[in-house]
């Protein structure tokens, strides 16, 4: 536990001694809130959407979260390449602990970077409709934390190139967010694009984290939890299978 | 405390180490020498558990490092070719990780980072970030490092490459000391045949995977009728230059690239 503890440590003052990557990576879900946000926003509204600010709000904290979490995964190249990893992988512990430090880590990363996130949506006028839905919020935003985490594990532990990493990373991430109802409601889009908001993961933890902080559900936050919850088990299974047969 | 039999690594069709034996005693140092893309690091690599032989026995204070990992891990302190630190950490925090990593209990941790900090003369230094330090600076870090589990075996794989002569001759120092003051076995490679000579009770020489010739500094010297261990080297290694590449993946990737593999 302490070998876990300690990795997850790591990362952690590793991402709050990096004030630039903190703002930096806070600019592109700002742009999105306040562009779309006041910008389709009477629009919305007239279009009987009710406040899109409340709308937008859990999309772009998922959006927050998703960058920060999948980018995380380029951290276990970076210390392939500059020897950290080396440290560890002689270390007297599994390969398990080592995989579970990173990711809880890089999880607990994103999650301070989601709550930055909705910090800036509620100066931006975002009010919470059931505060006492709090818990279930964090539960969302700690789920896809973890979800995206892993998957950044998945391709950080195959990949041993570090420009290709975010190459690789903006391809996927870019449709898993468009495709997620982070931005638009997704109920009437064409059936094709409806098969792919619905196989999209991201798009569970959007409804849950909507459900629990403002417009309602479209899944039900129940389904909404337990696809979360099994697809993060599979992909943190995935990810410490491929990060334990890394050789150095 | 090693000793390895009939050790052999294969990458692909590629020999790197062929057939090797030898036997390290407890508490002395032993100079691993060869020409560039002999098998030194390779033969590193598996015994110190991250790289699996081909075939041949391996143990290190009577563990195996194939089947015995973490008894193995446990064992022995390595000093990485390249750096190995976090350098967004600083000196203190990577000690303490790897005080952690190696189940060192707390109040017990604290009292030897203390004495080895003060030993490769960084106490005054550890709350600095150790992207701060010099070459020289992490060099040392590096080996307080290694040896904050108390290992029983000290693996040192080029400590002093790019370091200045001041800096290679403390290093130099504090493992001789360690050797000296606590018996622990040193297994060192290195390319400046004078500090193997100044420093090594034994030496093996290793070249196109195969040990050619293994004994004191001194027997080697006899035995080649020459005045240094450098001019004995190269009288037994030869002059020519070894195109190297820069691991053995790196030559796999070679290969592949001249057969179309």
């Amino acid at each position: 536990m302490d070998v876990v503890y300690i990795l997850a440590l790591r990362q952690l003052k590793r991402y709050l001694r990096a004030r630039a990557r903190i703002i930096g990576s806070l600019g592109q879900p700002i742009l999105f809130l306040v562009a779309l946000g006041f910008g389709f926003g009477r629009t919305f509204a007239k279009a009987g959407g009710g406040n899109y600010i409340q709308f937008l709000t859990p999309g772009i904290i998922s959006m927050g979260i998703l960058f920060t979490a999948v980018f995380t995964g380029i951290e276990i190249i970076w210390d392939r390449q500059f020897g950290f990893l080396k440290e560890t992988l002689v270390a007297p512990v599994s390969r398990l602990q080592i995989v579970l430090g990173r990711t809880l880590g890089g999880a607990g990363v994103a999650m301070i970077q989601g709550m930055i996130v909705a910090l800036v949506c509620f100066i931006a006028g975002f009010r919470f409709e059931n505060p006492a839905l709090l818990p279930v919020a964090l539960v969302f935003m700690f789920l896809i934390s973890l979800l995206f985490t892993s998957v950044g594990t998945v391709v950080g532990s195959i990949l041993e190139d570090l420009h290709a990493f975010p190459l690789i990373m903006n391809f996927l991430v870019m449709p898993l967010f468009f495709f997620s109802g982070a931005l638009f409601p997704v109920q009437d889009l064409p059936k094709a694009l409806r098969v792919a908001v619905g196989i999209n993961p991201l798009s569970y933890g959007v409804d849950g984290l909507r459900g629990a902080m403002s417009h309602g559900t479209l899944f039900g936050l129940g389904t909404d939890f337990i696809v979360l919850g099994i697809l993060t088990a599979i992909l943190l299974s995935i990810g410490s299978y491929f990060f334990s047969r890394i050789q150095l | 405390m090693i000793e390895v039999h009939d050790l052999v690594k294969n990458f692909g069709e590629f020999r790197a180490v062929d057939h090797i034996s030898f036997v390290v005693p407890a508490g002395r140092i032993f100079g691993f020498l060869g020409p560039n893309g002999a098998g030194k690091t390779t033969t590193i690599k598996m015994l110190t558990t991250v790289l699996k032989p081909t075939s041949g026995t391996m143990l290190i204070d009577g563990h195996d490092p194939m089947h015995e990992q973490h008894l193995v891990r446990s064992s022995f302190g390595i000093v990485f070719q390249d750096p190995s630190l976090d350098s967004e950490l600083t000196a203190l925090e990577n000690l303490e990780l790897h005080g952690v990593l190696y189940r060192v209990p707390s109040h017990e941790r604290k009292i030897r980072i203390e004495k080895l900090l003060r030993f490769v003369e960084l106490w005054e230094r550890r709350r600095d970030f150790v992207k701060n330090f010099s070459g020289g600076m992490k060099r040392r870090l590096e080996i307080a490092r290694a040896l904050l589990h108390v290992p029983k075996v000290l693996f040192l794989d080029e400590p002093t490459l790019g370091l200045d002569p001041q800096t290679r001759i403390h290093i130099w120092d504090y493992i001789r000391a360690l050797n000296r003051e606590q018996h622990i076995t040193v297994f060192f490679t290195t390319h400046y045949m004078e500090e193997a000579e100044r420093v090594a009770d034994e030496i093996a020489i290793i070249d196109r995977g195969k040990i050619i010739e293994q004994g004191t500094p001194a027997s080697l010297k006899e035995k080649t009728g020459t005045q240094s261990l450098e001019d004995a080297f190269i009288a037994l290694t030869g002059y020519a230059i070894r195109d190297e590449e820069v691991s053995p993946v790196d030559r796999m990737r070679t290969i592949g690239k001249v057969w179309g593999r």
